[in-house]
């Protein structure tokens, strides 16, 4: 609980601040020459404000997943909804053939799939939250098996797809951050702040379900109401990035275990506060590297979930005992 | 005072408590015994409503236990489950600090840190404040806890199983800390117990279950008979007199 | 014994029927005069396919129960401990290294690779056994995400992404003679995981009482999970990505016949070439003349039913 000793985290909140001032103004002005400012810079600032969209969502539903899950090695990019993302933007393409390209970048389309995300997901997670009487790792796995149905879906619709068509869904698979769409990135930020504010309100009770089910609610946490809205928040806070730029499965795991390494604390303002700030230090770094060392020939979602994957063998290798 | 009535729970197809129902004292400390799987800690989940019972219902100072507000039930009652732990790195000041969780709105006053203290020098952890828990011995990891429980300041603790895996000289520790706080603090403490010698010496009031039926209710005297913990536990106990206590001999 | 008979003769009715569905019509009363064309769709098309999924079948069944054994885990199996991704992975490696490679090649850099990548599943279910029994398959599934993600990294660069897709898929109607012959190495290995039934009962039973007993626990474990491999690798690339028959029909089997690996061994084998042979036809007629693959029809059926096991599970297990 709140002691005078908050002030403890500064010096680790400042370097981070620091490089990622570092890191945003390279981004920014590396490469810019008097022609080039007035295409360049918008560009770049639209990429870091989708950044920062998604270093949000990902920080407060990595962290608020892990708590309500009571464990440290789990990422809520594994509860199916990558999956749906990827059916749902195939199943579009499939049905309207070819022509579709426009169509998918539009807004329409755009608030389309957050809505069936968000229903969808929300729907599931309350259905079996029910049906099992509140038991977590139960909805979680429901979410996965759920994921790899529509996993197989949509490999089936990858087969059946001619080139072309295999080529626009190509593009949509991977994480990018380049293709934003401002219309979408107001829409994105707006949901995921909204969320994540709601979430605050039951910040202190996040705090208390560390110490597990039991003590919680002996401490007087209003244990299941609090698992079931952290479940929502998570469900609606992956639907929003992951329908903004793509699936960015393992990036969540990745950035809450480094924050945690920083932040050793079980603060919740505190650590989601340092999960952010991680996050956004990741993705403009992974940016800068995508754009200048790679030359933009592989995507960052796909270097974020390869990076991220190896970094959970890591994790679980090294692990004492769960 | 808790009384409840009918409490039948079931998990699955088993019946685990059968319409028990009693009315418990105050300021006692209360054991409940019998052998695994009587159902002990089932009916103190449902007293702390950790479970909820397929059937009863538990009344808590003269108000239903599903009419209570959670915030405001753990400020008169709180339960130490078995075996607690957690994966966060938490010191143990901390974790005593969280014992004001229900009072405070997230700033400990001067008052709050006050009670923190108090519990820490009653449960000797005040030498251990700034150590993780994670770091600490089994036994001192449980008493963190109990200091927990007393910074919670709730007129009712109920602890199921505290003296499990802990030595001789913790768990007599333990229980005379629980003595403390019935005379000093007139706290009512009710208690998971295996141990039937620790009951003997400490307990005032004992509630005796057996395959999910409440079997025998009273004052620790009256229930320290051989005839009656042989039929609770099924094996042959003898009572011998030691001072002006009752040892428990079994074999 | 009368059970045994009946589980038989439903087998070869519904393996008559998988062979006399199809584009090009054979009735049975043609069996006794075939046209030549029809002896050859036969021989090279209907017959190849009803035994790689009976074999299929019943192989991945046997190895879902031999992990489940050796992991001392109803919900660990091929598909829910990254096996399958490590499969593909190595198939991936094989064709990037080399283009031509024969499908021999392919199993066996397949198996070197999702052998391995077992082990490392078995080493970190060792950490996290306490843990309880869902998260052992959720770090599991979990683990397949990363290998995916891993040969997904791989498959970009090379543009190889909608190949991947294929493999992922299982699929009967590719297989014709000459292309799914390998898939017989899974009955030597079914033999063998026979001889071996009650070391895997005994090593399920945990390393300090297996070794109490005599047994040689690591053996018991590489043989379990070689053969767990070889199955997998050879299903992989043979017929494709078979999912939840090790994960369901084990469960499935157990609810009826307890727990000794040489007693659930026969009715595991049946049920699983049963499960495939349903939903290979069920595939076949639902939107005929065209085929779902049985990799969809699988998906959905088995995360319904296997849903549906830990729903009524989690009392008991959990």
């Amino acid at each position: 609980m709140r002691r005078p000793k908050n002030k403890k985290f500064f010096p680790q909140f400042f370097a981070l601040l620091l490089i990622l001032l570092v890191l945003v103004s390279v981004y920014l002005f590396c490469d810019v020459s008097a022609q080039t400012l007035n295409y360049n810079i918008p560009r770049r600032l639209g990429v870091l404000a989708a950044i920062a969209v998604v270093a949000l969502s990902v920080g407060v539903s990595t962290v608020v997943f892990q708590t309500v899950t009571e464990n440290y090695i789990l990422t809520p990019g594994i509860m199916g909804l990558d999956n749906l993302y990827i059916f749902i933007q195939g199943l579009t393409i499939y049905l309207l053939g070819n022509g579709t390209f426009n169509m998918m970048a539009s807004t329409s389309h755009f608030v389309f799939t957050l809505i069936v995300m968000m229903c969808a997901s929300v729907g599931i997670f309350l259905f079996m939250f029910k049906l099992n009487k509140g038991d977590i790792y139960f909805v979680v796995l429901s979410g996965l098996i759920f994921g790899m149905a529509f996993g197989g879906l949509s490999s089936f619709m990858q087969v059946l797809m001619d080139p072309s068509e295999f080529s626009i869904l190509e593009g949509r698979m991977f994480a990018s951050f380049n293709r934003i769409n401002m219309d979408l990135l107001g829409i994105a930020a707006l949901v995921s702040t909204a969320v994540s504010v709601w979430m605050f309100c039951d910040i202190r009770s996040l705090n208390a379900i560390v110490l597990g089910r039991r003590q919680a609610i002996a401490l007087g946490v209003e244990y299941k109401r609090v698992v079931l809205k952290s479940l929502i928040v998570v469900a609606l806070l992956t639907s929003a990035s992951t329908a903004l730029v793509g699936p960015v499965t393992f990036l969540g795991i990745l950035v809450v275990s480094i924050a945690r390494h920083i932040f050793p604390t079980f603060r919740h303002d505190i650590l989601i506060g340092g999960s952010i700030l991680t996050g956004l230090c990741a993705l403009v770094f992974g940016m800068l590297a995508t754009e200048r060392v790679m030359q933009f020939s592989v995507p960052l979602g796909v270097i974020i979930n390869f990076v991220g994957g190896l970094y959970f063998i890591y994790l679980m290798l090294k692990v004492k005992r769960v | 005072m808790i009384s409840f009535e009918g409490i039948l729970k079931k998990y699955g197809k088993e019946t685990v408590l059968k319409n028990v129902a009693a009315s418990l004292p105050t300021e006692k400390i209360i054991a409940f015994i019998g052998g695994n799987g009587a159902g002990k800690s089932t009916l103190l989940g449902i007293i702390s409503r950790l479970l909820d019972p397929n059937a009863g219902s538990v009344c808590i100072d003269g108000r239903m236990i599903n009419q209570w507000n959670c915030r405001e039930l753990a400020k008169h009652l709180t339960i130490l489950g078995q075996s607690p732990n957690s994966a966060a790195r938490i010191t143990v000041e901390e974790l005593v600090s969280f014992g004001r969780f229900p009072h405070t709105n997230g700033t400990l006053s001067e008052e709050d840190m006050k009670i923190v203290g108090e519990a820490l020098d009653m449960t000797g952890m005040q030498p251990f404040k700034n150590r993780f828990i994670d770091e600490l011995s089994g036994g001192q990891r449980q008493m963190a806890y109990i200091a927990m429980a007393i910074a919670q300041d709730t007129k009712y603790i109920l602890l199921d199983e505290p003296l499990n895996n802990l030595d001789m000289s913790r768990s007599a520790g333990i229980m005379k800390i629980l003595r403390r706080l019935v005379k000093e603090k007139s706290k009512t403490v009710m208690i998971v117990i295996h141990d039937i010698n620790f009951v003997s010496f400490y307990a005032d009031y004992i509630v005796a279950l057996k395959d999910g039926e409440l079997r025998y209710m009273g004052d620790a005297d009256s229930i320290i008979r051989p005839e009656i913990l042989s039929d609770i536990f099924s094996t042959d106990i003898s009572v011998e007199k030691f001072g002006d206590r009752k040892i428990c001999i079994y074999y | 014994m009368i059970l045994k008979i009946s589980q038989a003769i439903l087998l070869v009715f519904l393996s008559g029927l998988s062979v006399f569905i199809g584009v090009a019509e054979i009735s049975p009363l043609d069996l006794l005069d075939l046209s030549s064309e029809q002896a050859q769709i036969m021989l090279s098309s209907r017959l190849p396919r009803l035994f790689s999924i009976l074999v299929a079948g019943s192989s991945l069944a046997v190895s879902g129960l031999i992990m489940q054994r050796i992991t001392r885990n109803r919900f660990v199996s091929p598909t829910t401990a990254g096996t399958m991704e490590w499969c593909r992975l190595g198939v991936m490696v094989s064709i990037l290294l080399l283009p031509q490679a024969p499908s021999l090649l392919r199993v066996v850099c397949a198996f070197v690779v999702s052998f391995c990548g077992t082990m490392l599943f078995l080493a970190i279910v060792n950490r996290i056994r306490n843990a309880g029994i869902i998260l052992v398959p959720l770090v599991g599934i979990m683990l397949g995400g990363v290998v995916n993600a891993l040969s997904t990294f791989f498959a970009y660069r090379y543009d190889i992404i909608q190949n991947m897709a294929s493999w992922l898929q299982g699929n009967f109607s590719l297989v014709i003679a000459g292309n799914y012959e390998l898939i017989y190495i899974g009955i030597p290995l079914m033999a063998a995981a026979y001889i071996f039934a009650d070391r895997f009962t005994i090593a399920g039973m945990g390393k300090n009482t297996a070794s109490a007993l005599g047994l040689r626990y690591s053996a018991v474990l590489y043989t379990g999970l070689a053969i767990v491999a070889v199955v997998s690798s050879v299903s992989v690339v043979a017929v494709g990505n078979i999912p939840f028959v090790g994960l369901i029909v084990p469960n499935v089997v157990s609810l009826y016949r307890g727990d000794s690996v040489k007693r659930v061994l026969w009715d595991t084998a049946w049920l699983g070439a049963l499960l495939v042979l349903v939903c290979d036809i069920a595939g076949r007629i639902a939107i005929y003349p065209f085929e779902l693959p049985i990799g969809i029809v699988l998906s959905i059926i088995g995360s319904a039913v296997f849903l549906i096991l830990i729903t009524n599970s989690k009392k008991s297990y959990a």
